[in-house]
């Protein structure tokens, strides 16, 4: 798959909730080349802004050559993304990393997790494996600004937590999983690390495979600045110590592969 | 036009290479750039074994510029040399090994492992300030810096390039101190100690607390001090330090050196260096300047 940097044209861009926008890029053949779960670096147009913002691929027409990010304002670069405007160019670096598993998840019953800025990435995912496994997806927010709810209730069942409890079950996704009795044969993930690192436990005690997608501050996005390293159980191919860069060779990981600290 | 440069007796095609760390051993650039291009290659720091690095984060964005902690994580020179250097041989550029240790022993035992390989150059790294042994220790005290240099050369095989630290009081004595201990060319400049406080938070940015600098926010700085020491030394020196762009490079260049790094520059924009030598072409060409080294410190 070959990475690129290009600029490409925003199509329209929406505010979904509180600080969480959804931007659709015209992408051509990046969007051809992009799985679900690889992600986007992002480049501010201010030049003192030096390093492009990874963001995960909410969803991807590759057909109609778009990608769609939705992503949280967290600071200046992404307060910039959220002005953008149809017609406006932008600069993307992509596709990078690697998706989840979807062979693997092909006949099984499979639960979709994703927490806050967590859920968008596993949309795409949603969407690939609609009609080919049973799905049930479970969201967790802050509060009742829910966004992307609508989309995976039409890929299958769809469950949400809210912390406050203004929605669903009130807690976290593992409090909504527990209350309605969810279970399946594998599990994919994305979200806040104390979220990852619940599911990876409680994956493991109740024997059900994980894959989790991770995030860490990046620089290059490609492999070769050693900056988004996450611990691994086992020595890793590039370094050959337990660090698992997670742009490239991930971001998805099986939950036992990694060590979330 | 002619843009091969030489430094200690190795033939460069073009002046521009990237700098150590910012571009692994090539093989991930190498699918946005062709490495044929590049003057030469210099691979990420490697030590006698592995070493695992500082805990994340190891990175923070600056106003123009960035943070890294990266605490020069490495497979060692075993899986380097049967995995790195085969690959590099692939193409048509130098090779430039930047080597890092804990110990003097390190380094020489990295420096001597080099010496049957196929590699043209060794860059000693005595200025990385994000590790709490070696590194930086070695380059903030001329004497260290002279006798950490002897030994290498005393060593190598190939070449030897002494990478000097910006953070010390004057670095125009540890390029002499360099040259005394018979380096055959100086590189600098290495990155700034800074740190970043997220006030949300009331944390650190980084894990290790302190970073080094890097990027256009240094550039002035890197220039002086190559002035400096371009002015000051008879070996060749190889600019580096904020290079975002052909200009940038060319300042460097008119400073006083032989051969320029690009860095930070290909975070910003993976295909940086074959853009500044394209960009040094035409500007030779615009210019009428037949061959790069009438530019070699011709700041008037």
């Amino acid at each position: 798959m070959a990475k690129e940097k290009m600029t490409t044209e925003v199509l329209c861009q929406e505010k979904l909730a509180e600080g969480i926008y959804s931007l659709w890029l015209n992408a051509g053949k990046m969007a051809a080349e992009a799985v679900p779960g690889q992600f986007i670096s992002i480049y501010s147009s201010d030049a003192s802004r030096l390093l492009p913002r990874p963001i995960s691929l909410c969803e991807i027409d590759s057909e109609g050559g778009r990608l769609r990010v939705v992503y949280r304002v967290a600071g200046a670069g992404t307060e910039e993304f959220s002005q953008l405007k149809q017609g406006d160019f932008v600069d993307i670096l992509g596709p990078l990393g690697n998706g989840f598993p979807l062979k693997e998840a092909e006949g099984k019953r499979v639960l979709l997790i994703g927490g806050g800025i967590g859920i968008p990435p596993m949309l795409e995912t949603a969407k690939a494996l609609r009609g080919k496994a049973e799905l049930t997806s479970v969201l967790g927010y802050r509060d009742s600004q829910l966004f992307l709810q609508t989309a995976f209730a039409a890929c299958g069942a769809a469950e949400v937590a809210t912390e406050d409890g203004s929605a669903g079950t009130k807690g976290n996704v593992l409090d909504a999983v527990r209350e309605k009795g969810l279970t399946g044969d594998l599990i994919f993930a994305c979200g806040p690390k104390p979220m990852l690192r619940a599911l990876k436990a409680y994956a493991a005690e109740t024997d059900i495979k994980c894959y989790l997608s991770l995030e860490e501050r990046m620089a290059c996005g490609i492999g070769a600045c050693l900056a988004c390293v996450c611990q691994s159980k086992d020595v890793d191919e590039h370094s050959h110590v337990h660090n698992k860069r997670i742009c490239k060779e991930g971001p998805v990981f099986c939950a036992e592969e990694v060590e979330l600290l | 036009m002619k843009m091969k440069v030489n430094l200690a007796g190795v033939e460069l095609k073009n002046p521009v290479m990237e700098a150590s760390g910012t571009f692994g051993s090539g093989a991930e650039y190498g699918e946005f750039v062709d490495l044929n291009r590049l003057g030469a290659v210099v691979t990420k720091g490697v030590a006698n074994v592995p070493w695992p690095g500082n805990p994340t984060p190891r990175i923070a964005e600056t106003s123009s510029g960035m943070l890294n902690a990266i605490g020069l994580q490495n497979p060692g020179i075993d899986v380097f040399a049967a995995r790195d250097i085969p690959f590099l041989k692939k193409y048509d550029t130098k090779i430039i090994v930047n080597v890092c240790g804990k110990t003097t022993e390190d380094y020489l035992e990295v420096v001597e492992r080099l010496g049957d390989e196929p590699v043209d150059m060794l860059e000693i790294n005595i200025s990385c300030p994000n590790v709490k042994e070696g590194g930086i220790a070695f380059g903030q005290d001329p004497k260290a810096v002279e006798a950490i240099t002897k030994a290498c050369k005393a060593h190598a095989k190939q070449p030897v390039i002494m990478k000097l630290s910006p953070n010390v009081t004057d670095i125009v004595v540890m390029a002499k101190a360099a040259e005394a201990g018979g380096a055959d060319v100086i590189s600098l400049i290495n990155t700034l100690t800074g740190m970043k406080i997220d006030v949300n938070r009331r944390c650190f940015a980084l894990a290790n607390k302190t970073g080094g600098l890097s990027g256009p926010a240094i550039h002035p700085v890197a220039v002086r001090m190559v002035y400096q020491v371009a002015n000051a030394v008879k070996v060749p020196v190889i600019g580096m330090g904020g290079i975002k762009n052909w200009e940038d490079a060319m300042e460097f260049i008119l400073a006083g050196a032989s051969a320029v790094a690009v860095g930070t520059a290909n975070f910003h924009n993976p295909y940086a260096t074959t853009e500044i030598i394209d960009g040094i072409a035409g500007y030779m060409e615009r210019n009428g300047v037949e061959d790069i080294r009438e530019l070699i410190g011709a700041v008037k």
